[in-house]
């Protein structure tokens, strides 16, 4: 007896559906009495929700496909303009139940001639009498289009006045999206985190063929015990269980110890996992590069990490400007007599700080500067005299965009005041000139 | 200019092609304003062909220092899709996460030369691993749009390349504005695969180098690989990332969710110092290019590589420069090529060349050493003085060749000591000789001293060392040395007790105490190094090759704006060359341009101005001049002239950046620069 009924369709479909989607059962019954039968006019827009790799894509695939129901499966990330978008899912549905595989390409630039387009198709494909699923992956993107979209997919079934039901997936949830106007609420539904037993679950599902089921869920235990408390990402998981799974394998394949010798096998891997726990799931050395250690049975030790790298050499003049403006950020301006003259007088600690100066600077994160001030820090800081020179002037603007940490020259500098520059505007590289946005007309017309 | 249009509006004039100036060849301003009896086309040929193989060598060399990395990342690139190629359809293969591999390429901050390095990048993988290889630059591509149509249009045109038969198809698409999709680029690769028979193992790789520096490359980076993970089973795709700064800024720019799509190997490239010493020891100490520099100049140039950009292009366009401004400033540069071309030529030195020799500072000294008829001789006869340089040239270029050996040399010695008294690069021990005579200074005595503390074992390593150093070719010369050297070693090796110091052994050698000359130098005996090492100023026909006005160098390469504009509003004489603008320094002198006159006067103003102060005062410099007309004045009427000059001389002070208008006092600027806020 199947956990889904559904008068609609067989019962064998259904009990092939249920062993497709593991420890989701109650999410895709429900979804299956939303959709009700083929030629029924189901929820105008359902909205899922979940954590990354809680398998909303997966289920929705899985479910759309084993009950054969028309529907179009889109990406949002890939199509970053609605003009793409909506020409993608017209052309997705072309090749619904045409053979040939790519359909001509429809121009498609405005909603309404999506709409229009699309009833054009749908009668073409003599869809009316069944429901047809518009699946919208990774909906977050659609808040970054035209403000007409959102609302326009929610409304489709009533524009179109066709049985469309359009599905949004997405990691936020949905009070983040609700435009202001001429919206209709959808059905919403959440996909819950994976708990600790239905990860193992899924994991040891899909074990290797030359193993046994119990052989593989034993391992699976042990990795989960190392790596649960640090990544709950279902995919990330199994990428880890298929990358180490043949150390794992070693001892039995060399004859050391059956497949039920879990304390040896424990052993064996478990200084490995958590090896790898520091390396290959920080992306520290790459996963080709820790198979091929695994190869050559050696140490991970001469293998560098990427984090061993970040020393950086540079020129002398570059290093205190770095450290001027990061002075300079940090350090109220006040300060700057104190610090960097030799005859400054007493000040009493007491009446120096005020109060809101006496948490820590770097709480309160690095503050806009004027640039006459950087190079006054830099022209005290530096043993030697330090000639103004353009090669210096130029790396005020790359220490911007270079190295954001310490340094941010605050924009306001580059506007009117900025005639304090005297530098010309046409020796800045030009990410530097992306970067300050100039609105004096003073530069806009005589430095560019 | 007039048109035949009734109505008021702006026209635009094209300049008439007869008016265009016939652009004169480079080899013009080569001669220009001198005549040609100084062999400026002669010249001019001899820099291009010198010029010509300093690039070339500057290249090889550039290829040698990179082509172990190359080498890595090709085997890199090979291996990353070999998965893809066997089409292994294996549980592994199934459950592993699909990667993009990706190589992130440590180039170090000196951006400048990275150009160099991904052009040549590019042209090895187009030639050893795959035609589809697509270059990208952050600045080039600020939305995922333009990168993707970037993209697009540079792997189209590469296949339009690689197969000419199918060009009239893929035209056919770029006309319809490709619709730039990964799902269309995707289709794409399928096309080209199955019509290049699918039997093939057509690889495909995009690389992506880009320069990755600035933090709005970010945004587009988050989607490229989101995007790229779904189509990586049917489109193998390699990135490789350009990092100047550190490889940790991946993790920083990209959130765990993208870099965990990345299957990331890390290739270090050449540190810059390195590059450049050995750019340095190619070029500037060897004897195959007869160009040199002089202390100064080199000195100019490797500043601005330590203090500013770590950038060996810019140092060798440096060295371009000057090598260009030799050959343009100095006539004598003629003879500054192999030695027998310099023979040749200075026999068909003209009588005015001729004259240009004797007047040379290093001349002068040799012919003052000179008994008096030989002196006579020198300063009349030319047909004499051709034959005197020839021997002099060839002086000059023994002395090269031994003096680069002997410099060698005492490198070895000078890197084994601690705290390096002469430097720790051959360049440093370069400049240091080059100026003066080494042996004098401190550092030179504090070496000694350090060298007399030397222990056995590594004296013998650092004089084996040196042998090695003068057999090899360019040490030639020095064959009676070798032998000498070789039989000293012997000796050494021969002496009981392993703790014995250099001072030790050289006491039981010489059983008295050696002066430090003999001690440091004494193993080579027939060399006297005093006369190997000397400072190249005091050569004769020094001048011929080596280059040394560092100013004009400092200028070009190391401006500096601030000043130079100061120069320019203060003293306008300077630029514009104008007798009439030649000025006492501190009275304003009427003639000069009307921007130089409001600066001067807005020099002697605090932090705000009054405009209408200024105005009068502008007034009364200017009707200065025409000042004839007193009455003129005594009105208190500005001339209407007058005034939009001086609006016009003041709007150009606010475009420079000296003053801006001030909010406090409507009528009123405030200065912004030399103290004024």
């Amino acid at each position: 007896m199947p956990n889904f009924e559904h008068p609609e369709y067989p019962e064998a479909t259904l009990l092939h559906l249920e062993s497709m989607v593991p420890c989701r059962e109650s999410q895709v019954s429900s979804l299956l009495s939303i959709f009700g039968e083929r030629q029924h006019f189901s929820f105008p827009s359902i909205f899922i929700y979940g954590h990354t790799s809680s398998g909303k894509t997966y289920v929705m695939q899985t479910l759309l496909e084993t009950l054969e129901l028309p529907h179009v499966f889109v990406n949002c990330v890939e199509c970053f303009t609605s003009r793409l978008l909506l020409e993608e899912i017209l052309t997705e549905l072309q090749s619904l139940s045409s053979e040939n595989k790519h359909g001509s390409h429809m121009p498609c630039d405005t909603f309404n001639d999506f709409v229009r387009l699309f009833k054009q198709e749908i009668i073409i494909q003599d869809l009316q009498n069944q429901t047809v699923y518009i699946v919208l992956d990774k909906a977050e993107q659609l808040r970054e289009m035209e403000a007409n979209v959102l609302p326009g997919f929610l409304r489709l079934q009533e524009m179109t006045d066709r049985n469309v039901t359009v599905v949004f997936l997405s990691e936020i949830v949905w009070e983040l999206f609700r435009p202001n106007t001429g919206c209709l609420e959808p059905f919403t539904l959440y996909f819950p985190d994976y708990s600790i037993g239905n990860l193992q679950k899924i994991l040891s599902h899909y074990h290797p063929p030359e193993y046994s089921a119990d052989f593989y869920a034993a391992y699976i235990n042990i990795l989960l015990g190392v790596f649960y408390t640090v990544c709950r990402d279902l995919k990330e998981l199994r990428h880890l269980a298929a990358l180490n799974f043949t150390k794992y394998c070693e001892p039995v394949v060399r004859g050391e110890a059956n497949e039920r010798d879990t304390r040896r096998l424990w052993k064996n891997i478990e200084s490995h996992l958590k090896k790898a726990m520091q390396t290959v799931y920080l992306r520290e050395i790459s996963s080709s590069q820790w198979e091929r250690i695994q190869q050559d049975d050696g140490e991970p030790g001469h293998l560098k990490g990427l984090s061993a790298h970040a020393h950086v050499e540079l020129p002398y003049y570059s290093k205190f400007l770095l450290i001027a403006a990061y002075l300079a950020s940090y350090n109220p301006a006040r300060t700057d007599k104190r610090f960097f003259l030799k005859h400054h007088g007493k000040i009493k600690k007491t009446n120096f700080l005020k109060k809101h100066e006496k948490t820590s600077n770097h709480l309160l994160g690095p503050k806009p500067f004027p640039l006459d001030r950087l190079l006054a820090i830099l022209y005290s800081i530096v043993d030697n005299k330090v000639a103004p020179t353009a090669n210096i002037f130029s790396q005020c603007g790359t220490c911007y965009t270079d190295w954001k940490e310490p340094c941010l020259l605050p924009v306001p500098l580059m506007n009117r005041s900025a005639g304090v520059l005297f530098l010309p505007w046409h020796i800045l590289p030009q990410e530097t000139k992306d970067h300050l946005s100039c609105d004096t007309p003073a530069f806009n017309l005589g430095w560019s | 200019m007039s048109t035949s249009s009734v109505s008021k509006g702006c026209f635009v004039f094209k300049p008439s092609s007869k008016k265009r100036r016939i652009s004169s060849s480079k080899a013009d301003y080569f001669s220009q304003g001198k005549n040609d009896s100084e062999d400026s086309g002669l010249r001019f040929a001899s820099c291009q062909l010198l010029w010509k193989q300093i690039n070339s060598e500057t290249e090889k060399i550039q290829e040698e220092l990179n082509k172990q990395l190359f080498d890595n990342l090709i085997r890199f690139l090979r291996q990353s899709h070999s998965e893809f190629q066997t089409k292994t359809t294996e549980w592994m293969c199934r459950m592993k996460s699909s990667e993009i591999p990706t190589a992130a390429l440590v180039l170090g901050v000196n951006v400048t030369d990275h150009d160099v390095t991904f052009k040549s990048l590019s042209e090895v993988l187009q030639d050893n691993v795959t035609p589809y290889v697509v270059s990208l630059q952050a600045k080039e591509c600020p939305g995922i749009k333009h990168l993707l149509q970037k993209l697009m249009g540079q792997l189209m045109d590469c296949y339009v390349d690689a197969d000419s038969s199918e060009e009239e198809e893929c035209v056919n698409i770029s006309q319809k504005k490709i619709r730039c999709s990964m799902a269309s680029l995707s289709k794409w690769y399928e096309n080209v695969t199955k019509k290049t028979g699918s039997e093939t193992p057509s690889k495909k790789r995009t690389s992506s180098s880009r320069h990755w520096q600035s933090p709005p490359v970010v945004v587009i980076f988050k989607d490229m690989e989101i995007i790229s993970s779904q189509h990586i089973h049917e489109f193998p795709l390699v990135l490789i990332f350009g990092i100047a700064t550190s490889p940790m800024i991946i993790h920083r720019l990209l959130p765990h969710s993208v870099s965990s799509l990345l299957c990331i190997e890390l290739f270090q490239s050449l540190s810059c110092k390195e590059h450049l010493a050995t750019v340095i020891d190619k070029l500037l100490l060897t004897t195959q290019f007869p160009f040199k520099l002089s202390e100064k100049v080199l000195q100019v140039l490797i500043n601005i590589f330590l203090y500013h950009d770590f950038s060996v292009q810019n140092f060798i366009k440096g060295f371009q420069l000057s090598i260009v401004e030799h050959f343009y400033s100095q006539p004598l540069s003629v003879l500054c090529c192999q030695l027998l071309e310099a023979k040749k030529r200075v026999t068909s030195l003209s009588h005015n060349q001729c004259e240009n020799i004797r007047s040379l500072p290093s001349f002068r000294r040799y012919v003052e050493s000179q008994v008096s008829e030989k002196q006579i001789a020198l300063l009349t006869e030319d047909s004499f003085l051709k034959e005197v340089t020839q021997t002099l040239l060839e002086d000059l270029h023994i002395y090269h060749e031994n003096y680069f050996t002997v410099l060698r040399c005492l490198h070895v010695f000078t890197t084994s000591l601690p705290k390096y008294p002469l430097g720790k690069q051959i360049r440093e021990l370069h400049c240091a000789c080059l100026g003066k005579s080494v042996w004098e200074t401190e550092e030179y005595e504090s070496a000694i001293q350090l060298l007399r503390m030397l222990a056995k074992d590594e004296l013998v390593a650092i004089l084996q060392k040196c042998a090695e150093i003068f057999i090899s070719p360019s040490g030639k010369q020095f064959s009676n040395t070798v032998e000498k050297l070789e039989e000293f070693l012997a000796r050494f090796q021969n002496l009981e007790g392993k703790h014995v110091t250099y001072c030790q052994i050289l006491s039981v050698e010489f059983r008295s105490v050696p002066s430090v000359e003999e001690l440091s130098f004494s193993y080579i005996p027939c060399c006297s190094f005093r006369s190997y090492l000397a400072p190249a100023e005091m050569q004769t026909l020094n001048e011929v090759v080596y280059f040394n006005t560092a100013n004009t160098l400092r200028e070009h390469l190391n401006a500096a704006p601030r000043i130079a504009l100061h120069t320019a509003l203060n003293n306008p004489y300077c630029y514009l060359k104008n007798q009439t603008l030649k000025s006492d320094v501190g009275c304003i002198s009427n003639t000069a341009p009307d921007i130089c006159i409001v600066y001067k006067l807005h020099l002697e103003c605090g932090r705000l101005i009054n405009l209408v102060d200024w105005l009068e005062a502008f007034s009364t410099v200017v009707t200065a001049v025409e000042g004839t007309d007193p009455e003129a004045v005594a009105t208190d009427q500005v001339d209407e002239i007058i005034h939009a000059r001086f609006i016009r001389a003041v709007s150009e002070l606010e475009l420079l950046g000296f003053i801006k208008p001030s909010k406090q006092k409507t009528d009123h600027v405030a200065r912004l620069t030399w103290g004024g806020c």
